[in-house]
């Protein structure tokens, strides 16, 4: 199978980097931010953003306290087809999201059908002021009408591609890589 | 009548030999001229000949149950598994415990033509255990009743036991018992053991087969009396047998074929196709009966053929009624459970035909000497076929070996000269209608 | 896993797996909206053919807060008083459309029945079979355990709960009509498959004949158990009134006495060590006042996490496909 890396280490660095600033320029500041990482990939890249936030604002108080995870498995809309999936963990910082900027953090935008989910489990555990999406990699190929506000890197692919995401957290390295589709 | 000229069977194991029958009794092979028309020939090359074999325990359900046999149904699946006399248990409604039930049973197994049905007479009225039913009035009525039994219930009362063991003497006869001790096996749903107290189904002990067993040899040595024991289950009990029989009390034991080849572990399906009464029980006790079988202190192999209605077993476990079908898998099961032991086809004969037919009293039964009633079951001894019960001629569809590979078929029994069961397929009664033993 | 019939046929991996899963279920309670839209538009027939107010309940909370329609079916009142057959029954319920059955019935085996017949083709949950198993109870007592030994709140959302863990080396002892109880056969397979240590307090009377076969230490003295041995908790049984009057044991007074856990006996033993009861507790009887009410009782946990668990047995029986290489 071809596989061709398309964002190496550096490259996702930097794009992280610009999230961020866009970030906290959208919201004039770090003030009322929470950023909840999708599991399981979406939560260490939300960890990295609020790190990257919380020294380029100056914000006081730790990094931990703008970041959570939010588990979207009992929110999906196919939980009766295809493999059993055990829940992960939802943590929300002590200071809620109510009246809050919620920023989803995922890492890779394709059909929408996640960030659906996700939106419906947020209005379970309270309401946002507003709801943004960041993502690493935005692939296309929608369901629904669903866009992110912060890219890292728009990828145009078939859909017959797969788009693969490793991050040294959890694979031992940080990659974007795309293998299959037709030749 | 037709003549049969049996050609080539191997006669109880012994060796190829030719049988002939001629009205309803066995004679001698050269009265018989094969080239007559009113002989027929019969090539049993490769099959074993073995004198119609006897069961001292069967339910046939009528009068009363009819939904779940009848007593043709059931003679129909006694001449399909070989069987050529059974003994009707007495638990039916209403219970054979007068002359008038006991000579009902006996005329419809009359008029059925299938297989020679004895009526088992009751030991205590309506099975109740409190009083002694008319012994004597069963047994000098046409029925010719010899063997008593409550079975499916215990006489458990001592002296109720002692008086019957005792009474029936007048007229040689036999108490069969279902030795159960009842306070032992309140709620009983299974046998106790490592399984039961796993699966928590109330357990039934092997104890209290025992303690019954032990009292009624003694009872039965101090009255100088004879007892059958039904349905031996326990190892224990094997023992309590063999010492009874070493010190010359008159007792004879049976064993049915599911106790030989089941065992308890089968519950844990829940499925109430192995619900019966006494339970499955273990391993070791499959061997110890097994054994016993062989050695001769178990006595006979009795199916306790029990037929029930789907509703009674298409339920929870714990309402499904107690009891398997077996006269149509009987022998090849007992072929199965006995292939490690040192057990030919003589012995086979002896635990399902010749010993049952004495303990009974069944004198047209057990024999194939020349001068013999022509009672004969021939059976293919290697013809590998899987248990299908769907296929019985008794109406219970309640046997748990379905599936079950068996190397042996019943292919052919003649009832008093008559072929009720001719290349495995049943034929007609016998024609001689209810009259068969006038012959 | 398709049905939950037993704990003796549950892998150490599919037990915490559920733990698991309920912790997550505990946090739903501390939500703005306390449900979850897992099971909307399915239906949870709960088949009660024996009375039990109390798991009837947790099950259709369990139920709800999964956003499932439930129907209660108790045999009181209903046509199985008439005579009709469990198959009938069964059929029934099965063309109403049910999703799921879970079933209390007083004979041993007949959820296991249920799962394995043909007559309904869904997931069958034992919410208690006579005196066999009752495994959403032993759940739900090893949830509240692993919470408690490994110092967190009994019951409630925890962040960061016991994720992954069992019940590693923690000594547990069981004390009562063990004989009779579906809690402690579920108990002793769970507890044991979790590596706890299990041990079972009883008079010989209250003990199945082949106990000795069981994965557990047995005690028939309770205060002997109780001073050679350090337990992490003590769980009692409830002793049922129709016991007392079968010669299981002399008299009430006398079973007090020698198997309660009284005020005394409470006062004696180490301070770190829990109190559990499956209820409905016979107070003064297998268990004094003072130790139901005391601040190590679990009880009212339990009750508590029971719903969490039974969440999480729902959601693993109903979501997913089953894979067909199990």
């Amino acid at each position: 199978m071809t596989q061709r890396t398309v964002l190496d280490a550096p490259d996702m660095k930097r794009a992280m980097t610009r999230i961020a600033h866009e970030i906290i320029e959208s919201n004039k500041g770090a003030d009322d931010l929470v950023l909840l990482g999708i599991p399981r990939r979406g939560v260490p890249l939300a960890t990295r953003l609020a790190e990257q936030i919380a020294s380029i604002s100056g914000r006081e108080g730790s990094a931990a306290d703008l970041v959570g995870s939010l588990d979207i498995t009992m929110y999906r809309d196919d939980l009766r087809g295809g493999a059993y999936r055990a829940p992960e963990p939802t943590t929300i910082p002590a200071a809620g999201i109510d009246s809050k900027t919620v920023v989803l953090v995922d890492d890779v935008l394709f059909s929408g059908r996640t960030i659906r989910a996700a939106l419906d489990a947020l209005s379970d555990l309270g309401r946002p002021a507003k709801v943004r999406l960041a993502v690493l990699v935005d692939r296309g190929h929608r369901d629904l009408p669903i866009r992110a506000d912060h890219v890292g890197k728009n990828l145009p692919t078939s859909s017959s591609e797969r788009v693969n995401v490793s991050l040294a957290e959890i694979d031992g390295e940080d990659a974007v890589t795309i293998s299959g589709g037709r030749e | 009548m037709t003549d049969y000229l049996i050609r080539g069977a191997d006669v109880l194991g012994r060796g190829a030999a030719d049988i002939a029958i001629r009205n309803s009794t066995i004679v001698d092979p050269e009265l018989l001229d094969p080239t007559s028309s009113d002989v027929e020939v019969i090539d049993a090359g490769g099959l074993v000949a073995l004198p119609g074999l006897v069961d001292m325990h069967t339910h046939l359900r009528e009068p009363g149950k009819e939904d779940a046999e009848t007593i043709l149904t059931g003679s129909r699946s006694a001449a399909a598994g070989g069987f050529t006399c059974v003994h009707a248990m007495a638990n039916t409604a209403p219970v054979a415990d007068t002359a008038g039930v006991v000579e009902q049973v006996h005329r419809l197994g009359r008029t059925a033509g299938f297989t020679e049905v004895v009526p088992i007479g009751a030991v205590t009225i309506g099975l109740a255990g409190e009083q002694l039913a008319e012994l004597g009035a069963m047994a000098r009525s046409a029925a010719r009743v010899r063997m008593f039994s409550d079975d499916g219930i215990c006489v458990s009362d001592p002296l109720l036991m002692r008086r019957a063991l005792e009474y029936v003497k007048t007229f040689d006869g036999v108490i069969a018992q279902h030795a159960q001790e009842p306070r032992l096996t309140e709620g009983a749903q299974m046998n106790e053991g490592v399984v039961s107290a796993e699966l928590g189904l109330p357990g039934w002990p092997a104890v209290a087969e025992e303690s019954i067993i032990a009292r009624d040899v003694l009872l039965a040595e101090h009255v100088g009396s004879r007892l059958h024991v039904c349905h031996v289950s326990t190892a224990g009990s094997v023992d309590l047998i063999r010492w009874a029989k070493s010190r010359g009390i008159n007792v004879t034991a049976e064993v049915t074929p599911h106790h030989l080849m089941l065992t308890d572990e089968l519950v844990r399906t829940f499925d109430p196709v192995y619900k019966v009464n006494p339970p499955l029980r273990t391993d070791a006790d499959i061997s110890a009966l097994r054994e016993a079988l062989a050695d001769g202190t178990i006595d006979v192999v009795g199916t306790d053929h029990a037929p029930h209605t789907a509703e009674h077993k298409c339920s929870e476990w714990t309402a499904a009624a107690m009891g398997m079908v077996g006269m149509e898998t009987a022998l090849p099961i007992v072929v199965e459970a006995m292939r490690d032991y040192d057990f030919d086809f003589g012995d086979l004969a002896r635990v399902m035909s010749s010993s049952p037919a004495r303990i009974t009293g069944a004198s047209g039964h057990g024999s194939l000497e020349v001068g013999a009633s022509a009672n004969i079951v021939l059976i293919d001894p290697n013809s590998a076929h899987s248990i299908v019960p769907d296929d019985h001629a008794t109406k219970g569809r309640n046997n748990p070996f379905a599936g079950l590979e068996v190397k042996t078929t019943i292919t052919d029994t003649f009832f008093y000269g008559h072929r009720v069961l001719a290349g495995g397929e049943l034929s007609t009664p016998h024609p001689a209608g209810a009259s068969w033993t006038d012959q | 896993m398709k049905h939950l019939l037993d704990t003796v046929s549950l892998s150490r991996d599919e037990a915490i797996s559920i733990l698991d899963i309920a912790e997550e279920m505990t946090q739903v309670s501390e939500r703005e909206v306390k449900k979850l839209p897992v099971l909307r538009g399915r239906t949870v027939v709960n088949l009660f053919f024996e009375d039990s107010t109390r798991t009837r309940l947790s099950f259709e909370a369990a139920a709800k807060r999964l956003s499932a329609d439930v129907l209660n079916f108790s045999a009181k009142g209903s046509s199985v008083s008439k005579g009709e057959s469990l198959q009938d029954t069964i059929q029934t319920i099965s063309a109403m459309g049910a999703d799921a059955l879970v079933v209390r019935h007083s004979g041993a085996g007949t959820p296991h029945r249920l799962a394995h017949t043909g007559w309904i083709d869904v997931p069958v949950v034992n919410a208690g079979d006579g005196t066999h198993e009752h495994p959403t109870q032993a759940l739900l007592d090893a949830f509240t355990l692993r919470r408690a030994l490994g110092g967190f709140p009994a019951s409630g959302a925890v962040k960061d709960g016991p994720r992954g863990r069992g019940l590693d080396g923690a000594k547990v002892a069981i004390v009562g009509d063990i004989l009779h109880s579906r809690v402690a056969r579920s108990n002793v397979h769970l507890l044991s498959r979790l590596a706890a240590e299990v041990h079972l307090v009883a008079p010989p009377t209250l003990l199945p004949w082949g106990v000795e076969t069981w994965p557990v230490t047995l005690h028939y003295d309770l205060d002997e158990a109780l001073r050679s041995e350090d337990f992490a908790a003590v769980m009692m049984l409830r002793v049922q009134h129709e016991r007392m009057h079968e010669s299981f044991f002399p008299n009430e007074r006398e079973y007090a006495r020698l198997w309660g856990l009284s005020a005394a006996r409470l006062a004696g033993l180490p301070e770190e060590t829990f109190i559990m009861h499956p209820g409905p507790m016979n107070r003064g009887f297998e268990i004094s006042a003072a130790a139901a009410d005391s601040p190590r009782a679990l009880v009212l946990d339990q009750v508590e996490n029971g719903v969490s668990v039974r969440m999480a047995v729902l959601y693993r029986l109903l979501t997913g496909r089953e894979e067909t290489n199990d």
